[in-house]
């Protein structure tokens, strides 16, 4: 660099010969930096806004304004009350089940099975109106929190206690229990959970008045948003100010310091996938009691995989995770409108995995130093 | 960590500010909800709700000179089948009235509908929904915005502002069982089927009926894959069938994977929805087809003019909504002929498909000879007839 016509020519020189000499006169080397664990938290932002410029590339291929398409999304998911409602509609489960997987990232388990835990908390919910199907809302609400925590709970721990006494990996079994659960929720609205004046059409019976979360006015906007806003506010609360948080926290920055300082670590990942479960479980039931009303076939667009992104755009904050969450409802709003101006509808799909892709590029990139030659 | 306190503790007041707001809201809310139910038991099945729907809703509507327009489909335009013809529909209705008409494509059969169809209600006259799934939701939105005209493909729930749009595809489906019947070697059929809906089982029954008709010995395989659009799931349906010894395949579905996969294996099939000859030339037979482009413009025009009104609307061959797309190569011309023929009496509107003696699985009778079953009867199907092997989840 500093001397960059005898540089320029020295490399053409060397082509061929051994590449240290290069590497001594080029003044800065990328090294792994052994210190950095994490990346700061405006590599998020700077990720996210690459993602947004790469596939900027791609709309302009199509034809269209990049900016344009860019404020329809913003438009059609932030500045109108419908936009504004609907985006926090989706960003409910993904909250919850963001939430969920966060817990469990804490400790280092990965759970992938949120989608499974989702739908075993939206066939509980539905259990509720098939088998008590005349109880007031005071009564049903409640009951099916109560049926959907113990369910999502439940899927929670049929990965954890492999996990725990087995040590078998929970990544497939949660993964794997993903598909026993929308299978057993196929299988029932096909079956004998079927509206039996629904034509055949898969799907229970709609759910009644008093069935369904109480909603906000003319809008779709749920109940579910203040079990999700209590469960962050909960979740926030506990990993900071508690002792058993501490020792989530302990477990997660080093798990042999934690066994050795007497931690049970067995003891924790069994109750962190049964809360996991749990938060999912509530997703689910607050799905299919405030948005769908009725149990159905493709109930869930992937908000258990969703929530994975955004557990992880949030770095598990809780701040982080309203945030991140409030983001993927928007750009799964805007991403249907913005099909009036042409374009296809899996553009939020391919928003989401870019910024996926450039996120894990970043916190890669993180973990590297500029350091001077000598 | 004082910062940290003062963090949590204005995060914990939002909360309460929150559920304050929201259950104010909720204990309003739960007026409108609950007389949510009393409308519903309105939209019931039957076609004689609708036709006293329509008369309540008699008085003219005010004419719109430029409806804005919008449609939602199950699929891309690219599907080859169902979206791909609703998509030539509004191309034709944009041509003839010179209007743009917005489309909103691969809107899943759940709460996304809602939204979707909600988001375009705002600024939209008159809403096309295309698929059976959407019926509930555009139901609820219609209930909502009583100004906006919707009309839905398929389905049986209408309102003073909702129509419902079919035809009678099962008459095409019976001719192209004549072409299945004749072409198959080991009197073994195959079909492809979406849902276990009557819709899909009168085509089922027609399509064998159709087959019998020329072929007696002739047995229909029925297979479901639970889904409309699903290109990979339709493959292996399609496969499945042809393992199990199925010659000629029929497929109710939206893309033409199961007329793909015959042509592989050197079997003949049909598809649905479209002309889906350019996909396999060799092995395609026919299969019925739809045309919407004029119902679209005529629908369309009452909105201008001020006349639409509520109905159940169920074209056929006679008003060319339902037709069967050219047959294929394969088929020599005296199949051709009696396809022809047949198709002649339906044009004509003098022959009804589901005419007796008409037996079921079991035997039973179910259509008495001399007697045939009316439109509702058979939109209402829920039996399979004589020779279909496979069954309907009850």
């Amino acid at each position: 660099m500093t001397e960059p016509t005898s540089t320029a020519s020295g490399a053409i020189a060397l082509d061929g010969e051994t590449a240290a000499r290069t590497r001594k006169r080029f003044p800065f080397r990328l090294e792994i930096d052994p210190s950095r664990k994490e990346s700061p938290w405006w590599m998020t932002i700077v990720s996210v806004v690459l993602a947004l410029l790469a596939c900027a590339i791609f709309f302009a291929a199509n034809g269209k304004n990049p900016w344009a398409v860019y404020e329809k999304m913003w438009t059609g998911a932030f500045t109108t009350s419908f936009g504004i409602t609907e985006t926090l509609v989706k960003a409910i489960p993904l909250l919850l089940c963001g939430l969920g997987v966060s817990i469990a990232y804490r400790i280092s388990v990965w759970n992938i099975g949120a989608e499974g835990q989702f739908a075993a908390g939206a066939i509980a919910a539905a259990a509720v109106t098939i088998y008590f199907p005349h109880l007031p809302l005071y009564a049903t609400i409640p009951l099916m929190l109560v049926f959907a925590i113990a369910a999502g709970g439940i899927w929670g721990a049929l990965t954890a206690l492999p996990k725990t006494y087995f040590q078998v990996n929970e990544l497939i079994t949660s993964l794997m229990l993903n598909y026993v659960a929308l299978l057993l929720l196929d299988y029932l609205v096909f079956g004998p959970w079927k509206d039996p004046k629904g034509f055949n059409f898969p799907g229970t019976p709609m759910f009644t008045a008093s069935q369904s979360l109480p909603v906000l006015g003319d809008t779709r906007l749920h109940l579910g948003l203040i079990f999700a806003l209590i469960a962050v506010a909960l979740y926030a609360f506990v990993i900071r100010f508690t002792r058993w948080g501490y020792e989530l926290r302990l477990i997660g920055a080093n798990p042999e310091a934690a066994r050795n300082a007497g931690i049970h670590i067995k003891r924790h990942i069994l109750i962190v996938m049964i809360m996991s479960g749990a938060l999912a479980g509530v997703a689910g039931m607050s799905e299919v009691s405030g948005v769908t009303h009725r149990l159905m076939d493709g109930i869930s667009p992937g908000y258990g995989y969703t929530a994975i992104i955004v557990a992880w755009i949030a770095k598990l904050h809780p701040v982080g995770l309203v945030i991140s969450s409030v983001l993927f409802g928007g750009l799964i709003v805007g991403g249907y409108s913005v099909q009036t101006m042409g374009l296809p509808s899996s553009i939020s799909n391919m928003l989401q995995g870019a910024i996926l892709f450039f996120l894990i590029a970043g916190n890669m990139i993180s973990k590297f130093r500029l350091s001077r030659n000598g | 960590m004082k910062r940290l306190k003062r963090s949590s503790s204005i995060s914990v007041l939002l909360v309460l500010a929150l559920t304050a707001i929201l259950s104010a809201c909720g204990s309003n809310n739960n007026n409108t909800a609950s007389e949510a139910p009393s409308g519903s038991p309105s939209a019931s099945p039957s076609a004689s709700s609708s036709a006293s729907a329509s008369a309540s809703a008699a008085q003219t509507r005010t004419p719109i000179p430029n409806p804005r327009v919008a449609f939602v489909y199950i699929g891309p335009p690219g599907d080859g089948g169902w979206t791909y013809q609703h998509d030539q529909g509004v191309k034709f209705m944009e041509k003839e009235l010179g209007i743009k008409a917005d489309t909103v494509e691969n809107v899943p059969e759940s709460a996304d509908a809602e939204r979707v169809i909600t988001d375009l209600a705002q600024n939209h006259d008159i809403i096309f929904t295309t698929s059976f799934g959407y019926m509930d939701y555009t139901l609820n939105v219609a209930q909502k915005f009583p100004d906006v005209i919707f009309e839905h493909a398929g389905g049986y729930k209408t309102n003073d502002n909702m129509s419902t749009y079919f035809g009678m595809n099962w008459e095409a489906s019976y001719l192209s069982g004549i072409a299945a019947g004749k072409m198959t070697k080991k009197n073994v059929l195959g079909y492809v089927a979406a849902f276990p809906i009557p819709e899909l089982v009168y085509n089922i029954n027609a399509f064998t009926l159709g087959a019998q008709s020329v072929n007696p010995d002739v047995k229909v395989n029925v297979v479901w894959t639970n889904t409309w659009f699903d290109p990979t799931t339709e493959r292996n349906a399609a496969m499945s069938l042809l393992d199990k010894g199925a010659d000629v395949l029929m497929a109710y579905q939206d893309s033409p994977a199961s007329l793909q996969a015959a042509a592989e294996r050197g079997a003949l099939a049909g598809g649905n929805d479209s002309d889906m000859t350019r996909y396999a030339p060799e092995a395609y037979l026919t299969n019925p087809v739809w045309n919407w482009g004029q119902y679209y413009v005529d629908t369309v025009k009452s909105v201008m003019d001020g006349t639409w009104t509520s109905q159940q609307y169920l074209g056929s061959f006679e008003d060319g909504m339902v037709d069967i797309a050219p047959i294929g190569e394969s088929v020599p011309d005296d199949v051709k002929q009696l396809i022809e023929d047949a198709k002649q009496k339906f044009v004509e509107g003098s022959f009804n498909l589901f005419s007796g003696p008409i037996y079921d699985q079991s035997g039973a009778e179910k259509v008495a000879s001399g007697q045939s079953m009316s439109n509702e009867e058979i939109l209402n199907m829920n039996w399979f007839v004589q020779g279909v092997e496979g069954s309907i989840p009850q």
